[in-house]
């Protein structure tokens, strides 16, 4: 850990083994620690176990009962927010029914490449693969375009000075952080806390802070959301671009729970997963696992050590 | 392939050695491919294999391994089937009913118990095991002092792992909810799938019928006492949303045709149905062969055939190839799907039972209550 003078940790899932008190030890710093919980969104308080594990004093920011507290106060915020997120849902899901099809082709083409029809090469057939997934990556891009722009007209529909509860909750976020020495974000629903998070403006706030997250907490931290598994109930399990992630920590693609929910052993899915979201290191974060970067406090984080299996083309590397 | 059992018979009779490394070598049921060899010893005069498959014999006799005490019959399965069914032993006139000795599956019923034989490719659910990671619900017990029948019915409330007051719910209303419980372990199943997050956390109410087959085909009074009591009850003592795609209605049998017809008596209530080889029984002209507990259900799949309305917005539908209702609720399907209902139709290699039901719910519940698989990660 020397060398750098702040260090951002990505983990994995705590419920069961947690080492978030063993991370937050190395950082040598005497609290408190900014938590956020809001993903846990109604049981966001309940974090009595978490401030144990943590083991020093800790303040949690409450971004969930915030943003309720907000939206009370602001109605026009609050509907606008609604009319955001169906418009977002709307997005989502034509890009999935779109998505569907382009997935189904690259997964039969990789199948002729095992079995090569008559006179086809396999080269031909190859190639025929990376288009395939070059169109799928085409459609990731538009979505993530698409939903970036529905963000951004949302976010310039807003006139702050029309919403002076969120002005206030938002300095007094920033003023906690800036007390803290480290920020750990905690997992829960994804979409939920990505946009507490947002609205709250805490990605601001973050430089010169220890950084701590896990599961859902370290997929808002990186560039984009990848919404994953491999064997939902219904449906195919294609993996889908949500869209961008707050952006601090850059290159990678945290995976949580990836033993749960990815079939690891499964080579041409985990080819197809590595391939479509490369050059992104694609992390599978199981309990125990972690990603470091380090930063110098005012510059940008950079990636340090893996200690997690990688989704590589091929197959995992451990 | 040659079977095992022709293998041990091929060379002329059997060496009591030869038999007793036969039957420690294997375990019974013996499943080969796509066949299953059932195998009894013992001093009886004759022995059949009594299953429930409908569309074949009920009764299926056993060879006599010649100079032994065993008896063996080689049943042809498809792959993924599961089946439940009991020996018949004969000897000295009489003939009575046992659970396979050799074979330790057995699935309970009201009646009692039976064996199970898992063809090739069955897979027991993994989601139907007690799992240590899952969070447990509650169960709490609640009376409906008036109602339609003038006495208090018994219901009984699954309230989900982590349940919040400060939280809206979906709300599944479950027939004979008490043999869910005891006979398709619905409580783990439940808490597995929430836990899961492929289910969305709901409050269930299990119902406990008093003559369920007099209240279940159509009575009025059980869907009066459903919507106008016990939903109503429910609305007031948990936060449940107020929608009908919130709520949802679940049965199967009898319990399928009063989920079936609650829901066309009151099409506003009930935005989701789970029917479980529902007994829709009907006739096309003339009186109908099932007996008199019928009469009451092809009257009223009769008249929802004529005028179906709309009686909910999505309809799971599921029967076993080897019920003899497969025919009714194939029938069924097209006649739901002409009202505009979303509906998806589902078999299994199975018969009617509570465990071919308990297999179902995965499916069946991810698609009515989808839960935040994909958005939570925690």
């Amino acid at each position: 850990m020397s060398g750098a003078k702040f260090h951002a940790i990505m983990l994995g899932p705590q419920r069961f083994t947690p080492t978030v008190g063993e991370v937050v030890a190395r950082f040598h710093c005497r609290g408190p620690v900014a938590v956020v919980t809001a993903g846990w969104q109604e049981r966001e308080p309940e974090d009595e176990e978490l401030r144990e594990a943590i083991g020093l004093p800790a303040v949690n920011l409450r971004l969930h009962a915030r943003a309720e507290a907000v939206f009370a106060a602001h109605p026009e915020l609050f509907q606008s927010h609604r009319e955001r997120q169906d418009r977002l849902r709307q997005l989502q899901h034509l890009y999935r029914r779109r998505l569907r099809y382009a997935m189904d082709a690259v997964r039969e083409l990789q199948g002729l490449v095992e079995r090569p029809p008559l006179g086809m090469s396999v080269s031909r057939l190859q190639d025929e693969v990376r288009a395939a997934l070059a169109a799928v990556c085409d459609l990731d891009r538009r979505h993530q375009a698409q939903v970036a722009e529905v963000l951004k007209a949302h976010r310039d529909a807003r006139a702050i000075a029309d919403t002076p509860e969120l002005a206030r909750h938002q300095n007094e976020v920033k003023q906690l952080i800036e007390q803290s020495d480290v920020v750990a974000i905690a997992g829960g629903h994804v979409a939920s806390l990505l946009n507490r998070l947002r609205l709250f403006e805490v990605a601001r706030a973050l430089p010169g802070r220890h950084l701590l997250a896990w599961s859902a907490g370290a997929m808002v931290l990186g560039e984009e959301i990848v919404l994953f598994h491999d064997c939902p109930p219904q449906g195919q399990g294609d993996a889908e671009i949500l869209g961008a992630g707050l952006g601090v920590l850059p290159n990678v693609l945290a995976l949580p729970h990836a033993s749960r929910r990815l079939l690891l052993d499964d080579r041409e899915r985990v080819d197809r997963f590595a391939r479509r979201f490369a050059p992104k290191k694609c992390i599978a974060l199981d309990p125990g696992g972690e990603v470091a970067f380090v930063s110098s406090g005012a510059g940008p984080w950079e990636l340090a050590e893996v200690r997690a299996p990688v989704l590589q083309e091929g197959g995992i590397c451990n | 392939m040659q079977l095992a059992i022709h293998s041990l018979l091929q060379h002329g009779p059997v060496t009591q050695a030869e038999l007793e490394a036969f039957l420690a070598r294997h375990s019974f049921p013996l499943v080969e491919g796509r066949h299953v060899t059932f195998v009894y010893r013992g001093a009886v005069d004759a022995v059949r294999l009594r299953h429930f498959i409908f569309g074949l014999p009920t009764a299926q006799p056993f060879t006599q391994v010649p100079g032994t005490d065993v008896w063996y019959y080689v049943l042809e399965l498809p792959p993924k089937s599961r089946v439940e069914y009991k020996f018949e032993l004969q000897h000295g006139g009489r003939a009575h009913w046992i659970r396979d000795p050799l074979n330790p599956f057995i699935a309970r019923d009201p009646y009692g118990a039976n064996s199970v034989c898992q063809g090739q490719d069955y897979v027991r659910p993994p989601w139907v095991e007690h799992d240590p990671e899952a969070r447990e619900g509650t169960l709490e017990e609640l009376i409906l002092q008036q109602t339609p029948f003038g006495e208090p019915r018994r219901v009984t409330v699954y309230l989900p792992a982590r349940y919040r007051p400060s939280r809206r719910y979906n709300l599944l209303v479950v027939h004979d909810g008490g043999d869910f419980l005891r006979y398709a372990n619905f409580r783990t199943v439940l808490d597995n799938l929430i836990h899961r997050l492929e289910v969305a956390p709901m409050i269930v109410a299990l119902t406990h019928p008093g003559e369920r087959l007099v209240e279940y085909p159509d009575d009025p009074r059980h869907a009066a006492m459903i919507c106008e009591h016990l939903v109503p009850e429910l609305q007031a003592r948990y936060p449940l949303m107020p929608l009908p795609s919130a709520r949802g209605l679940m049965g199967a049998s009898f319990g399928a045709v009063a989920s079936l017809s609650t829901a066309w008596r009151y099409p506003e209530m009930f935005g989701r149905l789970m029917l479980l080889s529902g007994s829709f029984a009907f006739t096309d002209i003339g009186e109908h062969t099932r007996g008199p507990n019928f009469d009451a259900v092809v009257k009223f799949v009769n008249a929802f055939r004529e005028r179906p309305g709309r009686p909910s917005e999505k309809v799971f539908v599921s029967c076993g190839t080897y019920e003899s209702l497969i025919y009714e609720n194939r029938s069924m399907v097209p006649r739901l799907q002409a009202t505009g209902m979303d509906v998806r139709y589902v078999e299994a290699r199975d018969g009617h039972n509570w465990e071919a039901w308990r297999d179902r719910m995965r499916e069946g519940l991810s698609w009515l209550f989808p839960g935040p698989l994909w958005m939570v990660y925690e």
